[in-house]
């Protein structure tokens, strides 16, 4: 099937006005939205499916099917950010980097800190896939920062849910059922999402200790007013990462009784997959979502989360109690034990039903 | 309705005090907090266990009979409003807190433990729970996930759905859904996020799982008071801007200083035109370099700062601020209470327009609000016994939620739509993003009888509120020429 071309008619265009930004050209970016929503219409009339990628870094998540890609790399830029709102809101195609660069000009940051596997990555793909980073436990999920959405739903409908304000109860929360859903149920044209301030200071600090001891330091961590923003152990040694302000940074210090430097740039390198635990496991590896004080030890894994997410080599053994393991393997959808409830299955079959009709979006893929 | 046998057949599955009919019995039930929308309840059920909410549920299902569920009653929009043909299904009786996890910093209750009570609970052991919404010593946790309540301090600590990690959910067509749980993900279509907020339309919430905060180990409280009510507004902005979360960042607006004053005695200054309160939390070193900093953004916009002298003071200027909402009562023998939500930045500008909107409708508004989130809760004073006045104020609310939206804001921050919103929901949403709720209602409850008619409006009704409807600035058929 061709899909319509940018000089295809629009039908809504003109609908509505994003304040502009910077020197974007927010009058192009609108026509291109309005074609990716034509697209979707098309194709949803001949009931063609669709997959849809952004910069397509996430091989991790497994291949996109389809009978047509719909690419949402043209849509990129920011359409609104005032840094005293604490909110951002950008095109789905806008590159994580130069979101994070343009926050950073502000001093501020995504609090979901998402992978940028290869160094690419878009906005869209960071809510699509649901991936957080090193600083999950602390600063929020991707979920958690976002506030509002534009999609084009299965239907071929241009829908806004949610919006750029921190609280909004008026409709149900679709924002937020957009992130980790695979692109599933719409794809996503814009998002706005909160940002945090950026500390002024941070430092990474080493424990050499065994997995048994790491546990247990984490979980007492746990429960004290710490600013730790993320924790790592490999190879029998714990790193933590404290950030705040100079005088608190010093007082965690003192407060942990630690001293050793760690390596500052672990952080984005456990987040990208570029860590040598990774590298050295270019083929099948397993996720372990454990729960909260969970007391899972294994000298192979690289923990983090403090404590809650772990990674192994190859497919794992049965997931622990109350535990979720999702095994990646190149060239494949990944795969997660136990595997959901039927009760629970039935409402999201019904849901992808609602949100996509004709089954269009990413067939094959599961949100 | 009077279906003798799906009374009795209640009766067989429930103990006695638990099935409640006749006027007199359900009368305390046929309002929420919002006291102007009233319905008599057929019959008021409160079970205590989750078996017996099943059985209630598969009587209804049975019967065609609609459910609507309740907390403590505490809801600001009439979500909880009963139906004279329905079944009122009450959780206060399931109360128990189940489990105190340590290790994990988690607590797993049932629906009706109130919200202050499982911070009362985990104090002992250093730990919070954080969302803390002004009538938290009455409302249940089941009520905050239905409403995503949020309270003082959710611009540091978030809202319900950022604080709760874990449901089980009662659907009507008999399933029970375990969402989240003790892990930071979960596989699968975010469920959880959907419940959030979801004012009782998709399911029946029978127990919670929330995440416990260690308590900070310091705290202070700036007081800065305004000449200009603009200077408060740009102040809020610039603290943000300086890098700093306050822990909570409240403001109030002349009337409300001096019927808080009158009332509480919190050493508020009344003249001034604006009061902000400042609170700040953290490390005993991280509190004091940010009130020192927030001080010198308060003086540079114009305020004098009061700085809290200790834990007592503190206590005291917080104290105005909470007796801000029964303050009102001195100014009029009603008041109606608003939830708009808008960027921080227009602050001043629907400051000003409501002001205008006060003067045409000849009512009274005083605002006290959440201004680090820019949740506005202007309160419309008026007298009920007054004829029209009622009706008046409710206008007046719906021009003020509407320059909310147009502000690019929403019509409810955190008391949630009920049936109080249905008709601004109209406003904010056109007629295909509503078609999309209501389809994805039904993947939770495909036969509509959870909730009926609330949160959500009907085409229908928007369509017979007639008029042209303006959504987000936009209109339906741009390319027509309107005269």
């Amino acid at each position: 099937m061709r899909l319509p071309t940018a000089d295809a008619p629009s039908r809504s265009a003109g609908r509505d006005k994003p304040v502009p930004y910077g020197h974007n050209p927010i009058g192009t970016l609108m026509h291109e939205a309005d074609r990716l929503q034509l697209a979707v219409a098309e194709c949803h009339r001949l009931s063609s499916s669709l997959a849809i990628v952004g910069h397509g870094s996430k091989a991790l998540l497994g291949p996109h099917k389809g009978e047509d890609t719909l690419s949402t790399q043209s849509l990129s830029g920011i359409i609104d950010y005032r840094p005293e709102e604490l909110v951002v809101t950008a095109w789905a195609g806008t590159s994580l980097g130069e979101l994070t660069e343009v926050l950073a000009d502000k001093s501020q940051i995504l609090p979901f800190d998402p992978p940028r596997f290869g160094g690419a990555g878009t906005l869209g793909g960071a809510l699509a896939s649901g991936l957080s980073g090193p600083s999950r436990p602390w600063r929020g999920s991707v979920r958690d920062a976002v506030l509002g959405v534009e999609i084009v739903n299965g239907r071929g409908q241009r829908l806004r849910f949610g919006g750029s304000v921190m609280k909004n109860v008026a409709g149900y929360d679709v924002s937020r059922l957009m992130v980790g859903a695979r692109g599933t149920l719409g794809v996503i044209l814009s998002a706005s999402v909160r940002v945090l301030p950026m500390p002024t200071t941070e430092t990474t600090l080493a424990v050499a200790c065994d997995a048994g001891e790491a546990g247990r330091l984490v979980r007492d961590w746990a429960r004290r007013p710490l600013p730790i923003t993320a924790t790592c152990y490999f190879a029998n040694t714990l790193q933590l990462r404290v950030s705040g302000s100079a005088a608190s940074v010093a007082s965690a210090r003192s407060a942990l009784g630690l001293r050793e430097p760690g390596d500052p740039y672990l952080w984005a390198a456990v987040r990208d997959h570029e860590h040598p635990f990774f590298a050295d496991s270019a083929g099948t590896i397993t996720r372990l979502s454990l729960p909260r004080g969970s007391r899972f030890e294994a000298e192979d894994a690289l923990v983090e989360w403090g404590g809650c997410q772990a990674w192994l080599r190859g497919r794992s053994i049965d997931p622990p109690q109350g535990a979720f393991a999702t095994t990646y393997t190149p060239g494949r959808q990944p795969s997660t034990r136990p595997l959901a409830r039927a009760a629970t299955a039935k409402v999201a079959a019904r849901l992808k039903d609602a949100f996509d009709p004709g089954g269009i979006f990413n067939p094959g893929a599961e949100g | 309705m009077s279906n003798p046998k799906v009374l009795a057949r209640l009766r067989a599955v429930l103990p006695a005090a638990s099935v409640l009919t006749g006027e007199h019995a359900v009368r305390p039930f046929e309002t929420d907090g919002l006291t102007a929308i009233r319905e008599t309840p057929w019959v008021v059920v409160l079970p205590e266990t989750v078996d017996q909410v099943r059985a209630v549920l598969a009587i209804c299902r049975e019967h065609r009979v609609a459910v609507v569920t309740r907390g403590a009653g505490t809801g600001l929009s009439g979500g909880a409003r009963p139906l004279k043909d329905g079944v009122l299904l009450t959780l206060t009786k399931m109360n128990r807190i189940k489990e105190v996890d340590l290790d994990a910093c988690t607590a797993t209750l049932e629906p009706g433990v109130t919200n202050l009570a499982i911070s009362e609970a985990v104090r002992e052991h250093g730990l919070y729970y954080a969302p803390d919404p002004s009538s938290q010593l009455a409302c249940s946790i089941g009520g905050n996930v239905a409403e995503n309540s949020g309270g003082v301090h959710c611009l540091k600590y978030g809202l319900t759905v950022h604080n709760v990690i874990g449901l089980k959910v009662e659907t009507f067509e008999g399933d029970e859904l375990v969402l989240g749980g003790k892990t930071l993900e979960s596989p699968g279509l975010d469920l959880l996020a959907i419940m959030m907020g979801s004012e009782g339309m998709l399911g029946v919430v029978t127990e919670v799982t929330v995440k416990l905060l260690p308590l900070p180990v310091a705290k202070t409280v700036l007081l800065g008071s305004f000449g200009f009510l603009e200077d408060a507004g740009r102040a809020v902005g610039a603290i943000i801007a300086e890098g700093i979360i306050p822990a909570g960042l409240e403001m109030m607006d002349n009337p409300s200083i001096r019927a808080a004053e009158d009332f509480a005695d919190a050493g508020y200054p009344r003249e001034a035109a604006a009061i902000l309160l400042c609170e700040l939390d953290g490390t005993a070193e991280e509190v004091a370099a940010d009130a020192r900093r927030v001080q010198a953004v308060l003086t540079s916009h114009g305020a004098d700062v009061r700085l809290a002298t200790d834990a007592a003071d503190q206590e005291r200027l917080w104290k105005g601020r909470k007796a801000a909402f029964p303050a009102m009562g001195r100014l009029a023998p009603d008041y109606y209470c608003m939830d708009g939500t808008i960027p921080r930045a227009k602050l001043a500008e629907v400051l000003n327009g409501i002001g205008e909107l006060s003067e045409e409708f000849g009512l009274r508004v005083a605002n006290v609000f959440h201004a680090g989130d820019g949740n506005l809760h202007p309160l419309i004073l008026f007298d009920a016994n007054l004829p029209g006045q009622l009706e008046r104020a409710e206008d007046l609310g719906d021009r003020i939620l509407r320059l909310c939206v147009d502000a690019g804001g929403t019509v409810t921050g955190e008391h949630g739509v009920g049936v109080e919103k249905l008709n601004t929901m109209c406003v904010q949403f056109n007629d295909e993003e509503l078609t999309q709720f209501h389809a994805l209602k039904g993947a939770f409850d495909p036969d509509g009888l959870m909730n009926p008619g609330k949160a959500i409006p009907t085409l229908a009704r928007c369509s017979e509120l007639g008029g042209m409807r303006v959504h987000q600035g936009r209109v339906p058929h741009p390319e027509l020429e309107r005269f």
